[in-house]
Parts: C-alpha cells; sequence; structure tokens
C-alpha cells in the first residue's frame, strides 16, 4: 500500500489529530490535581482584586421600574420536610432564627423580632452562575445587626447558614466572610417585592449578599452559625456547590 | 512585523531573501494569545451551554424574551469536541476560563502599551496616509479576492485588510470581551460600574458572545491565510521571527 501525503492532507490530518490530542489533552488536565489546584488559583485572585479596588464598595441598586417581571425560581422550590410544612402551615408564627458558635449570646430570633429591627430595602440584581439576571425588591434587617447583637468571638472568621432544605441528598449551605457579613447591603430578607418571601424565593429569611452569585443567596436559613474555619464542616469547602460540584467558594466572578 | 529600520533603504530585501520580521514580544504575545484564546472560547461555550440564552439589558432570564436561543434549554447547545471540559460541566469550565482570562486581562493592555512606546501600533499597523481610500481599499479586496498576495519586499507591510483585522481584533475584540467579562462580575461590578457602559450585565453577556464570535471568525480568516500565503514560511516567522519573503512574479 503507498500513502500520497501532499502538504495540505498532512496539514489537514495534523489540524484533525491536534485538535483530537487537545480535546483528551484538556479533559486529562480537567482532572489531574496539581493543574487543577493551580487553575484554582489563579481563580482565586479575583477576590484579593475586587477587595482592592473596590473594598466594600455597594452593588448597583435600581428603581422599581427597572425590576424584572417575574423573578425565577431557582434551586430548590419547596423544602418539603415535615417540620418546614409545619412552620409553613403556622406562618412561621413558631420559627425562630437560631444564631450560635463563636458568639457571646446565641440567640433565637422570631420573624416578629427581624421585621422590628431597622430594616434594608434594596432593588438589586441578582446574577446566577448560569449566567441569567433578575432584578428585585429586597428587605429585611441587615446581618450585621443580628451578629453584633449576638457578639462574634474574636476568634469567629467565617458566617455560616444552615439551611431547611436538602439537595442530592445534601443538606444545603453556604458560607461568607466577615467582610461581606458586615456588608451594609447584606441583609437577611424576608419580604421580596414588598410582600413575605414566597416558599419558592427561600420563606421565612434568605440571605442576600448583592456581589456575589446566586448560589450564596441561601434560601430558608434556619440557622446561623460563626465559625473560625469551614473545614471540618460537611465537605470543608464553605457550601453545597462548593463540596458537591467544585464552584469557588468566592463567587464575586 | 515589518523592521524597515532593521534594513538601510539602500539594501531593499526581494524575493527569497530571509528577512527579520516579527519582534519577540510579538511572537510571545502571539503564542500566548493563541493558546489563551482557544480555551477561552472553548471554556466558554461551554459556560454558555448552562444558560444558551442571550438578551438585552439588566436582566434577563427564562421567563423574559431571549434576542438569541442556542438548542433547548434541555438539550447541548454545543457539543463536545467544541468545549472544555468535553463534558457538561459548568463548575470546570469556570475553573478554566476565569484562571485563563488573566492571561488577556493582563497581556493585552501590556502589549497595547509596548506597541505604542515600541511604535509597532503607529509604525506597522496604523494606516498610512491614502491606504484609506476608497480606490485603494477596493485594490486591496480584489487583489486578496484573487489570492494575489504581495512578494518581495511589499509583503512587509501590512495591507489594508490585514491591519483592519489586526487593528480590529487588538483595539475593538480584545477590549471589548475584556470589559464585558468584568462586566458580567458582580463583585468586580460593584467596585467599578462596568455593566452599564454596556446597557446592563445581560447586554454586556450578549456583546461577549459576540465579541467571542468575532474571534472565531477573526481564526478562521487568520488560519486560511496562513495556509495560502505558505503556512512553513508563516509559522517559522512567527516561531523564529525570520520571514523568507515571496518571489516576484514574473
Amino acid at each position: 500500500m503507498r500513502i500520497v501525503l501532499n502538504r495540505r492532507r498532512l496539514l489537514g490530518t495534523g489540524a484533525l489529530g491536534a485538535s483530537g490530542l487537545m480535546l483528551s489533552g484538556c479533559d486529562r488536565l480537567n482532572s489531574n490535581p496539581a493543574f487543577r489546584s493551580a487553575l484554582q488559583e489563579a481563580g482565586s485572585w479575583h477576590e484579593g482584586a475586587h477587595r482592592l479596588i473596590g473594598g466594600q464598595a455597594l452593588a448597583r441598586e435600581y428603581a422599581p421600574a427597572d425590576m424584572s417581571p417575574v423573578f425565577r425560581v431557582n434551586g430548590t422550590a419547596d423544602p418539603a420536610t415535615a417540620d418546614y410544612n409545619a412552620h409553613v402551615g403556622s406562618g412561621f408564627a413558631r420559627w425562630g432564627l437560631q444564631v450560635g458558635g463563636l458568639v457571646k449570646q446565641p440567640l433565637a430570633l422570631p420573624l416578629s423580632a427581624l421585621q422590628a429591627m431597622q430594616q434594608r430595602v434594596q432593588i438589586t440584581r441578582h446574577d446566577c452562575v448560569e449566567g441569567w439576571s433578575a432584578i428585585g425588591q429586597w428587605q429585611g434587617p441587615q446581618l450585621g445587626q443580628v451578629l453584633s447583637l449576638a457578639g462574634l468571638l474574636p476568634t469567629a472568621k467565617f458566617i455560616v447558614f444552615h439551611c431547611a432544605d436538602t439537595l442530592e441528598g445534601h443538606p444545603y449551605y453556604e458560607s461568607i466572610d466577615l467582610a461581606d457579613a458586615f456588608h451594609p447591603q447584606t441583609i437577611l430578607a424576608w419580604e421580596m417585592n414588598g410582600k413575605p418571601l414566597s416558599v419558592g424565593h427561600g420563606a421565612p429569611v434568605r440571605l442576600r449578599v448583592e456581589r456575589q452569585l446566586g448560589y450564596k443567596h441561601a434560601k430558608y436559613v434556619m440557622r446561623i452559625e460563626a465559625r473560625a474555619t469551614l473545614a471540618g464542616l460537611y465537605g470543608g469547602k464553605g457550601g453545597f456547590w462548593e463540596d458537591n460540584r467544585d464552584y469557588q467558594w468566592y463567587a464575586g466572578i | 512585523m515589518a523592521h524597515q529600520n532593521d534594513t538601510p533603504a539602500a539594501s531593499q530585501p526581494s524575493g527569497g531573501d530571509l528577512v527579520k520580521r516579527h519582534r519577540l514580544s510579538t511572537r510571545i504575545w502571539h503564542w500566548l494569545n493563541a493558546l489563551a484564546i482557544f480555551i477561552m472560547l472553548m471554556s466558554g461555550l461551554m459556560i454558555f451551554n448552562a444558560h444558551p440564552r442571550l438578551y438585552w439589558g439588566e436582566f434577563g432570564a427564562n421567563p423574559d424574551a431571549a434576542w438569541l436561543e442556542i438548542g433547548s434549554m434541555e438539550g447541548i447547545a454545543f457539543p463536545g469536541w467544541l468545549t472544555i471540559p468535553s463534558f457538561y460541566s459548568l463548575a470546570d469550565a469556570r475553573i478554566w476560563h476565569l484562571a485563563f482570562a488573566w492571561i488577556l486581562l493582563v497581556g493585552a493592555p501590556l502589549y497595547l502599551i509596548w506597541s505604542l512606546a515600541n511604535r509597532h501600533l503607529q509604525r506597522d499597523l496604523w494606516f498610512a496616509r491614502g491606504e484609506l481610500r476608497p480606490s485603494r481599499i477596493w485594490h486591496d479586496i480584489t487583489q486578496h479576492a484573487r489570492l494575489r498576495l504581495p512578494t518581495g519586499a511589499a509583503a512587509l507591510n501590512y495591507n489594508v485588510l490585514q491591519k483592519t483585522a489586526y487593528l480590529g481584533v487588538l483595539l475593538v475584540l480584545l477590549p471589548l470581551v475584556i470589559l464585558t467579562g468584568l462586566a458580567m462580575s458582580p463583585g468586580f461590578d460593584a467596585a467599578v460600574p462596568v455593566s452599564s457602559w454596556f446597557g446592563g450585565r445581560q447586554s454586556a453577556r450578549s456583546l461577549h458572545f459576540i465579541a467571542a464570535a468575532g474571534f472565531a471568525l477573526f481564526i478562521a480568516v487568520h488560519l486560511a491565510m496562513v495556509v495560502l500565503a505558505g503556512p512553513f514560511n508563516e509559522v517559522r516567522s512567527m516561531i523564529t521571527g525570520r520571514y523568507r519573503l515571496p518571489k516576484e512574479r514574473v
């Protein structure tokens, strides 16, 4: 057999082979732990860059006319556990937000207590990691107020939000650092678009942490825990998506 | 690029000569960019797969009207042979995309400043006097369409079409893709309101995709021209910097 390789055919074969090699090479690199952690390291520089440039800058706030006509429900639409259903049935009258961990004074705050605190109202843009955005109005006390009420111990570095819902059999949780916890726009929202939070959007209370992507905005917050480290909690990466999908813990990008 | 200053005017090089063409900075930047752009395009298509709809304005999600939708929401818009990774993973694509973004973010401004300082941009890429006359542009288009590529010393200079393509990438596509990328970051956007420069975050996302399509088009034409102009000579010039001038037509 004689194989004629002219220049054009050689180039064509080479290009096909190169793209095939590149693809399988990329997948192999993708699962190589050292390469992966190098990429993640470079990705983690975004947080430092944002803090350096922006400090505690506020996310843009919008006018009522800018709001999405329909705000899409995403993630869990209803935790539907027996406990949660009972709270929904009683209008969260017997529900209380637990605040504990590295605090001087653990708290159990009924919804009425959160509603009686000084409120912040903000119309902000919710950006999902998938790429879509929706604009809605949120109201609730600043998280910083609640944390100050409990009094953080000096060893506390992270604030963890434990939620009522489970995804793929894992309890949903999320975490932020103190810079975001005490950011003026970080609120525990119990009202959305002028109405009490619906079950789909996270009743009775969801976190709003406006400079990060949607998966950080924990819905159905039942318990807030101040911690020194995220290690030792579930997968150790600080959130459901971080543990189970390898999403970045800092979701400001 | 043409280093006219390297060659005394008296000894004008002619067809068949091996001449110095591309500076080291251009060569390094070219290959770094080639790598980064391919990875950004392929991981970007995977990110697009997570929500294959584009909108104009600040917001846009499933209940809102999209100006472009590729595939169905359940299906995959771009197949595995075009994406990084080749299997569906938004998280993994983001790990690649957000790491390699640094090469463009840091490299593009550095190269622009360097090219202004060493006058590469003004001397080799910017349009010469009279070059933008319609008759001249038309001449270049017809010569290109008939694949009558320049020979001899004339091959050292870029024509209007090449200059338009390279300037378009350097001064339009690269800044646009970087700024619209930054606009989509809620953290950066709070610090510097980039998304409002583009009419909202979803507009920025749409423009990011359009700029990426512009890169894909540039790459397709660029590679075709490399093959037509003599791939060995062209690739060598971008690796070693030395280029053999095409022989004059007889």
